[in-house]
């Protein structure tokens, strides 16, 4: 334990000591991350198929976009770019993105108040809370397929039985409900990894400030925004970003649910339908980097407007 | 992590064996991927046990999820890179020539052997004359209708399409009078997914509509036939098909059927045995026929569907995998598998076999079916496949939920299916 | 004023059973299904009208089931705790330590998780294959990390960053070295956000399904998602509600069970004495 290191001064012992803890992390990283996402950005520039996978040829752009000149004149416009399926695809998983993230937000928010406070049964309702999560997505979106379907699903009853609606709903099948289907799911799924993170961001908020702010008599809905919501921001800005990534790239949920459906459709799917299905490997391997670079703008922008403390200098 | 011992020790031990005795008869251990159900891989071990006692190798059956889109992808992905891994491939019927270079051409192996299966099966899995795979069963779908209520109300099952519209509309509207507020004319399969190709090419075909692209390659779907098939199927939505029918997927026609809340039904064999079962409303009380044909002289006409074997390019144990390929699309393994799974067979002869007709009564009605089977246009667009039936059931989808007519649909499908096509499948 | 009470109390413990109802129904409803066989399904009930241990007894007497909840157990618990201990050591440096390019280096972190699975899978396989550990449960336990590991270092991260200095001031006078740091000052304090943190990666390990499908080839090696989506009717149209249901069931019984256990700790926040040194 000697703190003197051949005379280098704390701040360099601790960095070489940050060095050596930073490095194993980032090795894994390289090994698991690093290759694939090379690949995929190589072969969305090149011709590969998948059942060629090594005898593709870089064809530059083409994939994203190119142009042909017709002997008429006319200009053909060809590529991901300018792909209504692809555009389609784009504006449903944003709208999707946003819906069930603000959803989930608000919900885990009060989810995890609740939890927060002392109550008897608090374990049990902290675990049945974790359900939805704990179930498998394969599974939940099967069991969520079974309770929406029109006929013999036990949703149209319960609505049907409350006098909510007049007559079954096929709620995967219509383009209009669809969307509203997936996105019930999804927050019904994902609510309990949001509240979950943030009661861990309320849990380190020291109990005596919520004491002192009670002894003072201050309103617990300003306590909540004056003070709870300013401590727990941190905690609650990185369970958004990762629900935000996740929720972007939103693919079993929908394959499961309305695989096929042009209203739910999601950039993850149509990029898996080309890659797999369509044998357009490369078109799909282009797609998948469109969206990495569509989520690279929404996350740096959050981090931008949100501002995010990256480095926590701010801090210091 | 005992998995990983117990093999490395097993091919030290095969090793060592090898060294010591020297190896005159290589006994090879091949693993069998297919898409498993019910006590497939019971089954199958009892299937290939004759085959492992006379040539002394043994196979492993890897077990996928039933879902052939799951298997699909996998499939691809696996043999893209070349694993050898796996030695045999269950394969789809459309899958033939979007895999076929992966698989070992097995016309020379199975020269004797070919002849006796429908030649229009053969003909499916034959891909620039590379015969990709072996037919080891097939299927194809039947209307299914519901004797009791017919004979109810003085109805004989129909013959077209018009007719089987208005024979549902009928009980339906009679039987909810009588109170059964539930009941349904007619179930099929409805929602976007490869089924809905299914489905709508019976109806196309059966109108004298054409098979989509046709086996040289030409697209002929944008036509009146076909456009009149789409606006019939699209009236029964809603009238005597719940809404719901456009999500629908085989399992849930069968569940509005077999709880008795539908008149006639479109599935494939596998609803018989479970609609005759102990539980089921329907039990002993509907009939199967072929599909209806859109006007009196079409014939009508049944997706073909099935499963084969093909064998890897990428197996190191080529010769064991064609034998166990032979051995399983040939005559004795499709019997056991009609009788034990009641799985249709490719082989003729088998259809007049006295045990499989004793056994499994059904099989030989089901020739009828058959013989009226039409192949999806897998071959003719080889690897565009699924692309092209993407965009076909998309067109379908759109028009039976109300967004543009079917002529309209039919002509925008069409010029995207020229898209698709370049300047060659 | 206790009428006031009196309305909060209910209205606290009616918001409660609204968010249990809502979490749990579809699970209960599940388990409702799972007793239930044949042409059962298809009828809706709000009451087991049966109890009927069938479905259970075919998927737990079912070739490999008990086998895949023990690969799933093991691939899940060492996901988890090779990503912590990466993530924990890694996390003190980004958060506790000042160097030149910190940003930069967590943004190409979250980067990792910015690519959608299916995009990483033909690279991935490659790679497993490459490294000969196709149809071990160490290709999961590899793949996993591109998960497991930018989502722990991260939360981590912003957890340790909210530390009090004055705590590691305190350890660094008495001559603690950063490891002494870590495990003896920061790891006590950081309990609710492990626990937290690894049982949201643990739910995730548990539950993939792709990466496991695509990188086995025999059903002993094979986890539980795989192990459901296997099971089949009799057919390739069935599908097997029953034992589907039965076996949800089962595997989310240990995720339950693990929240019990853990939840003191979970609850278990920081003394206010401990906070401030």
């Amino acid at each position: 334990m000697a703190t003197n290191d051949g005379g280098l001064s704390l701040s360099q012992q601790r960095q070489r000591a940050a060095f050596w803890f930073i490095a194993p992390m980032l090795a894994a990283l390289f090994c698991v991350a690093a290759w694939p996402l090379l690949r995929t950005f190589w072969f969305s520039f090149t011709n590969t198929t998948l059942s060629d996978l090594y005898g593709g040829e870089f064809i530059g752009f083409d994939n994203y976009l190119s142009v042909r000149v017709l002997e008429s004149g006319r200009w053909i416009w060809r590529g991901t770019l300018v792909d209504p399926a692809w555009w389609n695809a784009v504006w449903n998983t944003v709208r999707f993105a946003f819906v069930s993230v603000f959803f989930e937000t608000v919900l885990g928010l009060i989810v995890a108040l609740v939890l927060n406070a002392e109550f008897k049964g608090r374990g049990l309702v902290r675990a049945a809370i974790l359900i939805p999560w704990a179930i498998p997505t394969i599974v939940s979106a099967k069991m969520w397929a079974w309770m929406l379907n029109d006929q013999f699903g036990i949703i149209n009853d319960i609505m049907l039985n409350l006098g909510l609606i007049s007559q079954k709903i096929a709620w995967t099948a219509s383009t209009d409900t669809a969307m509203y289907a997936v996105l019930m799911v999804d927050i019904w799924k994902t609510t309990p990894f949001m509240a979950l993170l943030i009661l861990a961001g309320l849990q380190m908020v020291p109990r005596d400030i919520y004491e002192a702010a009670r002894i003072d008599g201050v309103n617990p809905v300003k306590v909540f925004f004056k003070i709870t919501l300013p401590l727990i921001r941190p905690a609650l800005m990185v369970a958004i970003i990762f629900r935000m990534l996740d929720a972007l790239r939103i693919f079993d949920l929908v394959y499961v649910l309305t695989p096929n459906s042009a209203a739910t459709k999601t950039m993850s799917v149509i990029s898996r339908e080309n890659m797999i299905d369509f044998d357009k490997f490369a078109y799909g391997a282009a797609q998948s980097t469109l969206l990495f670079a569509i989520l690279a703008v929404f996350v740096s922008a959050y981090i931008w407007l949100g501002r995010v403390d990256l480095s926590g200098e701010g801090q210091k | 992590m005992m998995i990983m011992k117990g093999r490395a020790l097993r091919a030290t031990a095969t090793a060592a064996m090898l060294a010591v005795f020297g190896a005159p008869v290589m006994a090879d251990e091949l693993f069998y991927v297919s898409g498993a159900v019910g006590n497939a891989v019971e089954n199958f071990k009892t299937l290939v046990k004759p085959w492992e006692e006379a040539t002394g190798h043994t196979v492993t059956l890897v077990p996928m999820p039933a879902s052939t889109t799951d298997q699909f992808g996998q499939y691809r992905l696996w043999l893209a890179a070349g694993a050898t891994d796996i030695d045999l491939y269950q394969t789809d019927v459309i899958w033939a020539p979007q895999l076929a270079e992966h698989f070992v051409d097995l016309t020379e192996a199975a020269k004797d052997l070919a002849p006796q299966h429908f030649p229009s099966i053969i003909e499916s899995q034959t891909v620039n004359g590379k015969l990709v795979a072996l037919p080891i069963f097939t299927d194809a779908p039947a209307l299914y209708y519901r004797k009791d209520l017919l004979e109810k109300h003085g109805k004989t099952p129909p013959k077209t399409w018009a007719e089987l519209a208005e024979t549902a509309k009928f009980i339906q509207d009679a039987e909810r009078a009588e109170g059964k507020a539930d009941l349904w004319g007619f179930v099929w399969q409805g929602n976007a997914y490869e089924g809905l190709t299914c489905n709508a090419l019976e109806w196309v075909k059966s109108f004298g509509g054409g098979q989509i692209v046709e086996p040289d390659g030409s697209i002929s779907i944008n036509n009146e036939n076909a456009a009149a098939a789409l606006e019939a199927a699209k009236s029964w939505v809603g009238t005597i098909s719940p809404e719901g029918v456009l999500a629908y997927q085989e399992e849930e026609a069968r569940g509005v059927w077999q709880t008795g809340n539908a008149v006639f039904m479109r599935n494939w064999p596998y609803a018989y045995g479970l609609g005759n079962g102990d539980d089921s409303a329907v039990k002993g009380l509907f009939g199967v026929t072929t599909l209806p044909v859109g006007k009196e002289g079409d014939t009508s006409a049944a997706t073909l569907g099935g499963w084969n074997v093909a064998v890897s390019k990428y197996s190191t144990k080529q010769e064991a995998a064609i034998s166990l390929a032979m051995y399983l699309a040939g005559p004795e393994a499709q019997k056991q598998r009609a009788i034990a799974e009641s799985n249709l067979p490719t082989i003729i002869a088998l259809y007049d076999d006295a045990d499989i007709a004793a056994a499994q009564p059904i099989i030989p009605q089901w020739k009828d079916v058959f013989l009226n089977a039409v192949p999806r246009p897998s071959a003719p667009t080889l690897g565009k496949y699924n692309e092209v039936s993407a965009k076909f059931w998309s067109a379908v989808h759109n028009t039976l939920s109300g967004n543009g007519s079917a002529a309209e649909n039919l002509e925008l499908l069409e010029v995207e299916l020229t898209d698709i096509k370049g300047s060659a499948w | 004023m206790t009428a006031q009470k009196l309305l909060s109390t209910i209205g606290f413990y009616a918001l409660v059973v609204v968010i249990v109802v809502f979490s749990v129904f579809p699970f209960y409803y599940a388990i409702i299904t799972s007793f239930a066989t044949g042409t059962e399904l298809f009828k809706v009930s709000y009451w087991p009208a049966t109890f009927n241990l069938a479905n259970y007894e075919s998927v737990l007497g079912g070739r490999n089931f008990p086998r895949s909840i023990l690969n799933s157990v093991f691939i899940a618990t060492l996901t988890v705790t090779f990503a912590l201990f990466l993530a924990v050591t890694a996390s003190y440096a980004l958060a506790r330590v000042r160097f030149r390019g910190r940003g930069l280096l967590l943004m190409m972190i979250l980067a990792v998780s910015m690519f959608p699975q299916i995009a990483v899978l033909a690279g991935l396989f490659e790679l497993i294959r490459f490294l000969g550990i196709f149809n071990t449960p160490w290709a999961m336990i590899l793949s996993y990390t591109i998960f497991t590991l930018p989502f722990t270092v991260w939360v981590l991260t912003t957890f340790m960053r909210d530390l009090p200095v004055e705590i590691e001031e305190a350890a660094i006078v008495d001559g603690a070295t950063p490891w002494i740091i870590i495990t003896k000052v920061f790891l006590p304090l950081l309990w609710p956000a492990l626990v937290t943190t690894g049982l949201l990666a643990f739910i995730g390990a548990w539950n993939e399904f792709l990466f496991a499908l695509t990188f086995t080839s025999s059903e002993t090696t094979r986890t539980t998602p795989v192990a459901i989506a296997l099971l089949s009717g009799a057919s390739q149209q069935e599908i097997p509600w029953g034992p589907i249901m039965a076996a949800s069931v089962i595997v989310t019984i240990p995720l339950v069970i693990l929240v019990l256990i853990f939840q003191r700790k979970i609850v278990a926040g920081l003394t206010a004495g401990g906070v401030k040194g």
